[in-house]
Parts: structure tokens; sequence; C-alpha cells
């Protein structure tokens, strides 16, 4: 049974990058960028989940199965989020008229 | 060859019921087959009760004035009508007790990918409705079994916490069921046995388990969180306090429209089963069969707002949801174009789990149908609430899925017990059933389309007629449902000796013994055929 | 047929009966552990998806709530999981090259900044019932106007940290579980599945936290 290790060093410069990360998305939060603040921070925290998924969590030398699953997990949630979503979002497109 | 099979001996060959005895070695056991059979007995038990309580509505609904109970008291008869049958009943019944005793066997595997965790779903389950019962048996639920906020939140003085507490536990039972399949399916499949040639019983119980897996969280979420605000009467889902009960109902329908295809395809898997065995012939368009099932299970996560037209979601969200519920009939009507082919020049017989599964075509395509009718809004805005709706669900789910559930009891039943039931008495049931049923259920669209609301305790002089006829046809369909209840307890003891394969089936499940060896199989099977290959199979030959 | 009976043939006292090989056990223990972190995907996305909600209809309650997070705490807090999936990572990878001791100091490690998190999080919590935020027991909103709102807010601010630290406790009991074994040198580069599937977990958790922090603590310390 061969499992594929990881070398020391790929778990430590993930490590570094994910505290930097988190330096940056806090450091970036007190600057008022209006909407853009949650973009910002969704898209670092998406990128340091990746990192945590692909390489501690070493998807990266999975089955295409296991790599299906994870992919599986996010269109589920996307399904709730956006689907919910679309509901309040569109709330009063009938009285405005028009869509924005 | 029949008559050599007739000798007691034989029953007494070691199988998975005559290798230990004593209770522990039921309560303790890891063998799926005797967890099987946990289920068997306690889902009947869920399903006498859930009748008990249908029962006592239909009594207090021959009147039109509410004298029998009071409209609180009814409210609790139909939430625990609704809460028994939908958790405790169906969303179990054939995966918990077919699925659990066959999908090893169908692939060829010894049992499931996680033994122990199979034993653990049956307690948790047990547990949850005994937190369900109680809550019955302490005074009851009148929020239906919907939970709506913020009646279910803020106002009942009913015992929801502990009735939610025993749905909450009982997801639990489904997901970790739903868990086990899915593991099973990918990974213990017997050499040969490729995905194309699974039987579509399994492709079916994968569907379902991919909606147990990734819905019941949700509802479990969503029901921990009703909790949290029961006791600490924080507005979460209070309006009057700033919350939005039209959150709790997206996220409760999130779950509970693809739990309606938990309690579907199962069923489907099963039919497909039964018309290949009863017409010999392999079934018409497999893929298309296998790939509905699927497709049935990722589009049912799309539609769940058709749930709620009325309670003030968006105009544009209630189109996208309606255009989506109108694309999930699809692979639904696929299938039953795909089973009447089946039997397209096929040597039909007439044995009882064919004629249950002649019942489940036309009665889940007149419920399918009329879901279509509920999936217009323009229509929906009429019949929604109404007894329309209560006749397009009761036609599904016991038209179609108990139905499935009881063709596919009668047609495994020998290989479970290695005893056939009375086919005399079989059939005579079916079709009380089925008369039982019709006569129960379709003057419920009549009901519905005329105006009569659901879950009211009284109603207009003029729906009486039909209310009587419903109630008829409830006492015929109960009396339909206790004689298999008999029989089948008869045979166990009294049932003529059956083979390895009375039916001359297909499938790895009739190459061993009835009832099976505690690890199925004495060699590991190696497959070489395609699911259905009746093309070499003589008739059906009940021994 | 052939014939794979396998008392004839010679194999780990590890491997279960019902499976065929070390490698078949090993594939479907894994996989049902990601099937079972699906689950809990859909389980804190059904609050993400109350909290998104309600953030989108009360964004100046919004914004005044999370002012009342301590942001550095929550910072201190990532770093420390972020530390906790490293010593996790290294431990898994110890129990894979058979390297007992450091796969136990791993452990240990994994432990002591699983704890940490928790104490921060019992200080958070304490602060927060000083300062009668805990909705229901005695809530107290200065800016009255949110009083509702923020009574919301601040739930669903509990559920989501409460069910994550939940998992933390429940984590932290799966790595005693794992170092008693250890201790007792249950595993070897053949076997050593409970550490792996209880690494995905720990994970997993720690990828709920890094969207709890900016969610909760960071968006809206700058909202109008």
């Amino acid at each position: 049974m061969t499992h594929h290790i990881s070398p020391v060093r790929d778990y430590v410069l993930v490590w570094l990058a994910l505290v930097v990360l988190t330096f940056l998305t806090t450091y970036v939060a007190f600057f008022d960028m209006g909407q853009f603040n949650i973009v910002v921070a969704i898209t670092i925290a998406v990128v340091k989940m990746s990192l945590v998924i692909w390489i501690f969590m070493g998807v990266r030398y999975t089955s295409r199965l296991t790599k299906l699953f994870v992919v599986a997990g996010f269109f589920w949630f996307l399904i709730l989020i956006v689907m919910t979503g679309q509901d309040y979002v569109s709330r009063n497109w009938l009285a405005r008229g028009h869509m924005w | 060859m029949s008559t050599t099979l007739q000798t007691p001996e034989l029953v007494e060959r070691p199988n998975y019921l005559n290798e230990d005895y004593g209770w522990k070695s039921w309560l303790f056991t890891t063998d799926h087959k005797r967890i099987a059979i946990l289920y068997l007995i306690s889902i009947s038990v869920f399903f006498l009760i859930g009748g008990i309580f249908a029962g006592l509505m239909r009594t207090e609904l021959l009147t039109p004035a509410g004298d029998l109970f009071n409209s609180d008291t009814y409210n609790k008869l139909f939430t625990m009508h609704g809460v028994v049958m939908i958790f405790f009943f169906l969303i179990p019944s054939i995966p918990a007790t077919l699925g659990n005793f066959l999908v090893p066997m169908m692939i060829g595997a010894k049992d499931l990918a996680f033994p122990r965790i199979n034993l653990l779903s049956w307690y948790i389950y047990i547990i949850g409705g005994l937190f369900a019962l109680s809550a019955a048996a302490m005074g009851g639920v009148d929020t239906g079994w919907t939970f709506y906020t913020p009646l279910s939140s803020t106002y009942s003085n009913t015992f929801v916490l502990t009735a939610a507490t025993g749905v909450f536990i009982s997801g639990f039972s489904s997901i970790l069921t739903g868990l086990n399949f899915i593991v099973t399916i990918h990974k213990m499949r017997a050499p040969g046995m490729t995905w194309g040639r699974l039987p579509l019983f399994i492709w079916a119980h994968y569907a379902t388990s991919l909606i147990q897996l990734l819905g019941t969280p949700v509802v479990a979420i969503t029901i921990a969180l009703l909790c949290l605000e029961r006791v600490f009467h924080v507005g979460i889902f209070d309006p009057s306090v700033g919350g939005d009960p039209i959150l709790f109902q997206h996220l409760f329908w999130f779950y509970s429209h693809p739990a309606v295809y938990i309690m579907i395809l199962p069923g489907m898997g099963v039919i497909s089963e039964l018309v290949t065995c009863f017409s010999r012939k392999s079934i018409f368009g497999y893929e298309f069969i296998a790939a509905s099932s699927i497709g049935i299970a990722v589009i049912g996560f799309l539609v769940w707002g058709h749930h709620m037209f009325v309670t003030g979601q968006s105009m544009y969200a209630s189109m996208v949801f309606s255009f989506l519920s109108f694309l999930v009939a699809v692979p639904s009507a696929i299938k039953v174009f795909n089973w009447t082919a089946t039997m397209y020049k096929g040597s039909v017989t007439f044995e009882t789990p064919m004629l249950y599964a002649f019942g489940f075509i036309g009665l889940f395509t007149i419920g399918g149908l009329t879901g279509l009718f509920l999936s217009t809004m323009a229509v929906d805005v009429h019949v929604t609430d109404t007894y329309f709706v209560v006749a397009h669900f009761h036609y599904v789910m016991v038209g179609g899925m108990v139905m499935a559930y009881m063709g596919g009891l009668h047609f495994w039943w020998p290989k479970m017990f290695g005893r056939m039931y009375p086919e005399g008495w079989a059939r005579f049931s079916a079709l009380v059933v089925f008369l039982g049923f019709n006569l129960t259920f379709f003057p419920q669209f009549i009901l519905g389309y005329l105006g009569m609301p659901r879950r009211y305790h009284a109603y207009a002089p003029e729906f009486q007629i039909f209310n009587v006829m419903s109630t008829a046809g409830a006492t015929i369909l109960g009396v339909g449902y206790t004689i298999p209840l008999i029989y089948f307890i008869w045979s166990l003891k009294y049932g003529k000796v059956a083979g390895n394969n009375p039916w001359n089936a297909t499938g790895l499940e009739w190459t061993t013994t009835s009832p099976p060896p505690k690890f199925n199989f004495d060699k590991t099977p190696i497959v070489t055929e395609d699911a259905y290959n009746y093309s070499h199979r003589g008739e059906v030959e009940v021994g | 047929m052939a014939e794979t009976h396998s008392t004839l043939v010679e194999h780990s006292p590890d491997l279960q009966h019902h499976f065929d090989d070390m490698g078949q056990q090993f594939d479907a223990a894994t996989l049902g552990m990601w099937a079972f972190l699906l689950t809990e995907i859909m389980f804190f996305g059904g609050m993400f998806g109350a909290y998104t909600v309600y953030r989108g209809m009360y964004p100046e309650a919004f914004a005044s709530t999370s002012k009342l997070l301590n942001t550095w705490l929550g910072a201190v807090n990532t770093a420390v999981l972020i530390c906790s999936s490293l010593t996790m990572a290294m431990a898994v990878r110890a129990a894979q090259m058979g390297q007992k001791k450091l796969l136990i100091w791993m452990l240990v490690f994994t432990m002591i900044f699983g704890a940490a998190f928790l104490g921060v999080k019992a200080y958070e919590y304490h602060d927060k019932w000083v300062e009668h935020l805990i909705p229901g027991l005695g809530f107290e909103y200065k800016d009255t106007q949110y009083f509702h709102q923020a009574q919301i807010l601040f739930l669903l601010y509990f559920a989501m940290t409460g069910f994550h630290a939940l998992h933390m406790v429940i984590g932290f009991g799966i790595l005693s579980t794992l170092l008693v074994m250890a201790i007792r040198n249950r595993f070897s580069p053949e076997w050593y599945t409970p550490v792996e599937i209880s690494g995905l977990y720990w994970h997993f958790v720690d990828i709920v936290w890094i969207f709890l922090f900016p969610l909760l603590y960071l968006i809206g310390l700058h909202q109008h």
C-alpha cells in the first residue's frame, strides 16, 4: 500500500503562506474599499482553503474520485447559497420594473 | 425440481438467521442482513402508528363538523401522522430494509463498507423514534410536519422541542446509511461488476444516498436553529423580532424536497427489478434509467421553491423553481416509458410482485403528472394547501413508494427468509390495496380542486360525499395492509420452503442460498455479463 | 469462480474481513471520511446561508455588531489553528513513515494548539457574557434601534462559532484517542488509517474557521 508522502518542505511552505495570507486579510480589512472588502476577504479565504485542501489534505495526490467528491461538496454548498440568494436578491424586481 | 426443495433439512442449513441465537446476537450484530430485519420490524411498527393517526383523522372527516376532536387535537393528529410516516417510515423504508439486505449481495460483497456504522444507524434511528413517540405520548405537536415558523418557534404550546430533537437525531441515521451505501458501491463491487453491469436497484440506491448525504445536514442545522430559537426566545425566524420565516422555509425545503426523491427513487429501483423479471426481458434503456436516477437526485435539489409559491418568495425565483420543477419530471417520465417498453413483447406474468409493479407505474404516473399541475404557478395558487396537494403526494408516496415496497418485500421475501408467502392471499391483498388506495385518494383531488383546505378538521357540507368515500377507502386500504402482515408472519413457520431462485431471476443475490449464509457467498462471485440477461432463462418458476 | 477466501491468505491483523485487502480498506475509510466531510460542508453551509441572508437584510446592524468582536483575538486564533494544521499534517506524515516519536510529538502539539484555540474562545465568550451580549440570556444592546437585529446576528455568531468549537472539542477527543493508540504502538506504515482520516477531519475544521474569521470578524469593520 503506497501512498504519496509529501516532503516536509511542502507543508512548511503552505503553513507560511497561510500565515502571510492571514496577516494580509486582517491588514486589508482596515481599509475601506466598500463592496470590495468582502470580495477580497472571500478570495483570500478561498485561496487559504485551497492550499489546505490541495496540500495538507493531500488531494493533490488522491484519486479522481476523491477530487470529484471535493468538487461536489462545493457545488452543493453553492446550490444552497445561490438558489436561496436568488429569491432575496430579486424580491423587488417586479415593483421596480427592472432588474438593476 | 421443486419437490426436492421442500425438505426441512435444507431450511436448517447454516444461514444468517440460524448461525447464532439470542438477543445479543441480534442487538449487537454487524451483519447487514440482520440489521435489515431489525429495521423491517421497527419501520413496520412506525407504519402502524402512523396509520392509526391517519385512521383517527379520516374518522373525524366523515362528518363536516369538527365533532370528534377539537382543532388543536386534530392539528396534533396530522402533525404526528406526517412526522411518523415521513421520517420514521418512508425515508428509511426501502433503503434500510431491502437496501441494507441487498446492496452488498447485488454487488457481490460480504457486507457494507462500514458494518458497525450500519448498526449505529439503526440505534440512532430508534433513539430518534423514541423522542418522537414521547412527544406524541406527552401530548403531541401541532405545527404540521413542516414545523413552519413562527408557530413552531414562538407560539406553539406543544412539545415541539422533543419532536424536533427526534427528527434531528434520526437524520443522522439517514446520513450514515447514505454514506455507507455510497462507499460500498464505489469500493466493494466484485470483480467484473462494472458500473454498467450494476442492477438498477443499486443505481437507484446510489442516487438516494447522494440525497441523504447532501440534503439531510441542512435540515439538521435548520432544526437546531429552530430549537435554539425556542429555547432562547431569540427571533431568528420570528418576524415580530426581525426574523425571517421565509428563510426557515428555504432551509427546510432545501432538504425536504429532495427528501421526497429519497421517498421514490428506491421504489423505482425495485420496479426495474420486478418489471424485468416478470417480463422475462432485459430492461429497455439501461443507461437512460441509470442516468435518470442520478438526474433526479441532482435536479431534485434545485426545485424546492415550488413549495413556497404563495409565501412571498420573489416572482423571479418562483419562475426559476417552476421551470426546474418541470425539468425534474422528465427523468421520471423516461423511466415510466422504459418500464413500459420493457414489458412490450415480453412474457408478462402476474405474480404478486408484478401486480404491485403495475400499480406503481399507473399510480406514480398520476401522482407525477399532478405534480406538474402544482409546479404551474397559476394552478398552484388555486390548489395549494388544499386536498389536491394531499392527493398528489399520497399518490406518489403511497401509490408509488409503498406499492414498490410491498412488491419488493414479496419478491425478496423468499430470499430473506427461505419461505414463500401464500400467493392467493397476496394477490387478493394487492387488489384490495389498489382499490382501497384509489377510493381513498382520488376523491381528494376533486375535494382540493373544489377548494377544501388541508389540515382542517371541519369542512363545508358540500364536501361530505367525497370525504365519506375517502374514509371508506382508507378502511379498505387498512385491511389491504393488514392481510400481508398476517400471512408474512405466518409464512415464517408455515410457508412453502423456497429454493435459491424461486423466480428464476437474474442478479447475484439469487445465486446464493435462501436464506443466504452469513457472509453471503461461499466464494466471491466474478461477474461476466450484464444485468437482466433473461434471454437464456426460461419462465418464472415459483419453487 | 476464483477463490478469494481471506482466511487462506496471510493478511494483516488489522484487515477487517469484509474487505479483500488493506488497500481496499484504506480507500473505503478515506472515501467515507470525505463523504462525512461533505455532510459537514452542508451542515455549516446552512448557517452560512442564514448569515448571508441576515447580513444582506441588516447591513447597518451588522456593521454595528461586528465592531464588538475582538479582531486581534480572532486573528490570533486563526494563526493558532493554522499551526495546528501544520502539526497535524506532520503527524500524518510521521505515521506514514512509521516515525512513532515524531507522531506522538506532533499529536501533542496539535492538541496544545487546539486547546489554545478553545481557551481563547472561552475567553471571548466570557467577555460576551460580561457585556450582556448572549442572546436570550439578558441580552442588552446600547444601540437600541438595532436590538432585535443584533440579537439575531449574535445568535448566528454563537451558533457558528459554537458548532465550530464543538467540532474542535470532538477533534480534541479524537486526538487524545490517537495519542493513546500511538503510545501503545498501534500504528505502522501498513496501518495508520485512523491518523489519516482524523487529519482530514481536523483540516476541515480549520477550513471552517478560515471562513468564519473574515466573515464574522473582518467584514463590517469598515461598513457604512
